[in-house]
């Protein structure tokens, strides 16, 4: 019972985690336009709704083509994410498995029936329904993609922040005990905030940007001027809406992964007052010297914003790397335990769970069984730990989570200044007038906003590391006992397939906005 | 008679919208050829459910642990 510890090849670890990285990368390449134009062409259809101007309906007809493309090239390429959790994900998803089904199941229900019938209704039905129909038909397409969005980021969420649940021995699966607490987790809530807000902004920046390309050829003025009028209004008040709830994100993330938090800041010590580093000298390629070092080389820092940003006030406590693995006090006084402890506490968990199981199978008595679930019971929080071989395992790759955070938060800035600028530009200049480099910012700034998103999702990812479910199951525990280059080949073959699809897709929206509104 | 007629409307919206198709059609081919080959290909060929294909019925649970608590 000594060594519980799993021997599993390792290259098929880094196998699966790289290939369920790129499928979700590729997948929300398509996720986030979806649900932002979903709020542009709902806003302009509402436009068509309340003018009959047939203008509106011809550039709420434009948007919605170029949803439809982006739409279809997105459907089904999340599911695939699924095959990999019962194929490489084995150990992982039976011990999820009843937690995890329930939001997924909605979702695809959800996705299905609304998305397909209101879609149906918005492609189909301009002649067929009436306007005020099809403009609700139009607004709940948009907010089935939504719908299915927070089902998605609530299985996401509880994977970081694990509540409602409950650890079964016998099924060695976890068991949802409070639908409400898995659907309702304050984690889940902020997350979902953050991301469909910041999915709103993509769908801002490829609005205004495809208006701009329409001014510098000199076609399309109105659907341009006003299509640009509409999402830099959505953009500004989603940058400035990301902002904040990017803050209430971070403040989630410091109570419950302080250790995300602490590598994304590549702060090794903690305290109180502590500053938020705008820039710092982190390697990109190599693992800081946390333990020696006394803090990031070069670092320049925001007096007070980091404990601000943590626990809404100046002088609040944030514990570091250090700190985490050493053991802290909080500043309620209560201990957090060092990682040596966690770990030991989690041996104890598998070592109760282990030997829960092997007395049932011999039909031990009902004591016996009590005293080894109590064991379990109460050092289940640390169960994941128990598989820990060094504290320092536990410790992300900071480089990748402290340069993600900086680009996707530098973005946002410059995302709000954009949008302040062109709402400036709007009502204070004429916007067909200006200088096309005004207009090539606007079409470079598309493929950027995709870089915030994806860089929010490393960020929330890596930071995450080792654990597959914080603090319950390690990467490493997760993964099906199956050969490496088996999962490489299905790698290889994603990226040929997603990629041949992004070309695909990319080719035919630049031939929809070629054509422009009257095709 | 009013349910039979609302069907109606809805068999039309979809029948009309699917004739009527421009763009649509090239959206439908790719959707089709894509989940034939995530469903039809990928699923079957390189996807296999692990547990399902190599744990006993009813006896998952057991599998599991043999993986998760080696002893």
């Amino acid at each position: 019972m000594n060594d519980l510890l799993l021997t599993i090849d390792s290259s098929s670890i880094d196998w699966a985690r790289a290939q369920f990285a790129l499928t979700a990368i590729y997948h929300w390449l398509f996720v986030p336009l979806t649900l932002g134009l979903a709020v542009i062409m709902g806003i302009v259809e509402t436009c068509w709704y309340r003018t009959r101007d047939t203008f509106w309906r011809d550039a709420a007809q434009f948007w919605q083509r170029l949803f439809g493309v982006n739409f279809a090239m997105g459907v089904a390429t999340g599911i695939i994410l699924e095959f990999e959790f019962g194929t490489n994900w084995s150990n992982y998803s039976w011990f999820v498995g009843d937690i995890f089904g329930a939001p997924l199941a909605i979702e695809g229900i959800v996705a299905f029936f609304m998305e397909s019938t209101f879609v149906a209704v918005m492609y189909f039905g301009w002649k067929k329904v009436s306007p005020g129909f099809h403009l609700a038909a139009t607004w709940l397409t948009g907010l089935g993609a939504t719908i299915s969005a927070w089902w998605i980021l609530v299985a996401n969420a509880w994977m970081q922040y694990p509540v409602g649940c409950a650890f079964n021995p016998d099924t060695m699966r976890n068991e949802m005990i409070n639908f409400l607490d898995v659907a309702l987790s304050p984690f889940a809530v902020d997350k979902f905030c953050h991301t469909v807000i910041s999915a709103w902004i993509i769908g801002a920046i490829f609005t205004v940007a495809v208006s701009c390309w329409y001014l510098m050829k000199k076609r399309e003025i109105r659907l341009a001027k006003e299509s640009i009028k509409i999402g830099a209004i959505v953009g500004l008040i989603a940058s400035l809406g990301a902002a904040m709830t990017g803050h209430k994100s971070a403040q989630s993330v410091a109570e419950v992964q302080p250790m995300k938090l602490a590598a994304m800041e590549a702060l090794y010590n903690g305290g109180t007052d502590v500053g938020l580093t705008a820039v710092a000298w982190i390697n990109p390629f190599s693992q800081p010297d946390y333990e020696t070092e006394e803090s990031a080389p070069l670092k320049i820092e925001v007096p007070y914003a980091l404990s601000f940003m943590a626990t809404n006030d100046i002088h609040g406590y944030v514990p570091g790397i250090n700190d985490i693995l050493n053991g802290y006090t909080r500043p309620d006084g209560t201990e957090e335990p060092a990682i040596e402890e966690k770990i030991i506490r989690g041996k104890m968990a598998i070592a109760a769970l282990a030997a829960y199981r092997k007395a049932k199978k011999e039909g031990a008595d009902e004591p016996t069984l009590a005293s080894q679930l109590k064991i379990l019971n109460e050092n289940m929080p640390y169960f994941g730990y128990g598989y820990v071989k060094d504290k320092h395992d536990i410790v992300p790759f900071i480089p990748i989570n402290f340069w993600a955070f900086r680009i996707m938060v530098g973005l946002g800035c410059l995302f709000i200044l954009f949008f302040a600028a062109i709402l400036f530009s709007v009502y204070k200049r004429d916007i067909a007038a200006l200088p096309k480099w005004h207009y090539w910012t606007a079409i470079i700034l598309v493929p950027l906003a995709y870089i915030a998103s994806e860089s929010g999702w490393l960020v929330a990812e890596f930071g995450r590391q080792p654990w597959t479910i914080q603090d319950m199951l390690p990467t490493w525990v997760g993964v099906s006992d199956i050969e490496g280059s088996s999962v490489a080949l299905t790698f290889f073959l994603f990226l040929f397939l997603f990629t041949l699809m992004l070309c695909v897709e990319i080719n035919i929206l630049l031939k929809q906005i070629k054509k422009g509104p009257q095709s | 008679m009013a349910i039979c007629r609302w069907l109606y409307r809805v068999y039309d919206l979809y029948r009309d919208g699917f004739r009527h198709m421009t763009l649509g059609r090239t959206l439908w081919a790719i959707i089709l050829i894509k989940l034939f080959i995530i469903f039809a290909i990928l699923k079957v060929f390189f996807f296999p459910n692990y547990i399902s294909t190599h744990a006993d019925e009813g006896k998952e649970s057991e599998f599991v642990a043999t993986k998760i608590l080696k002893q």
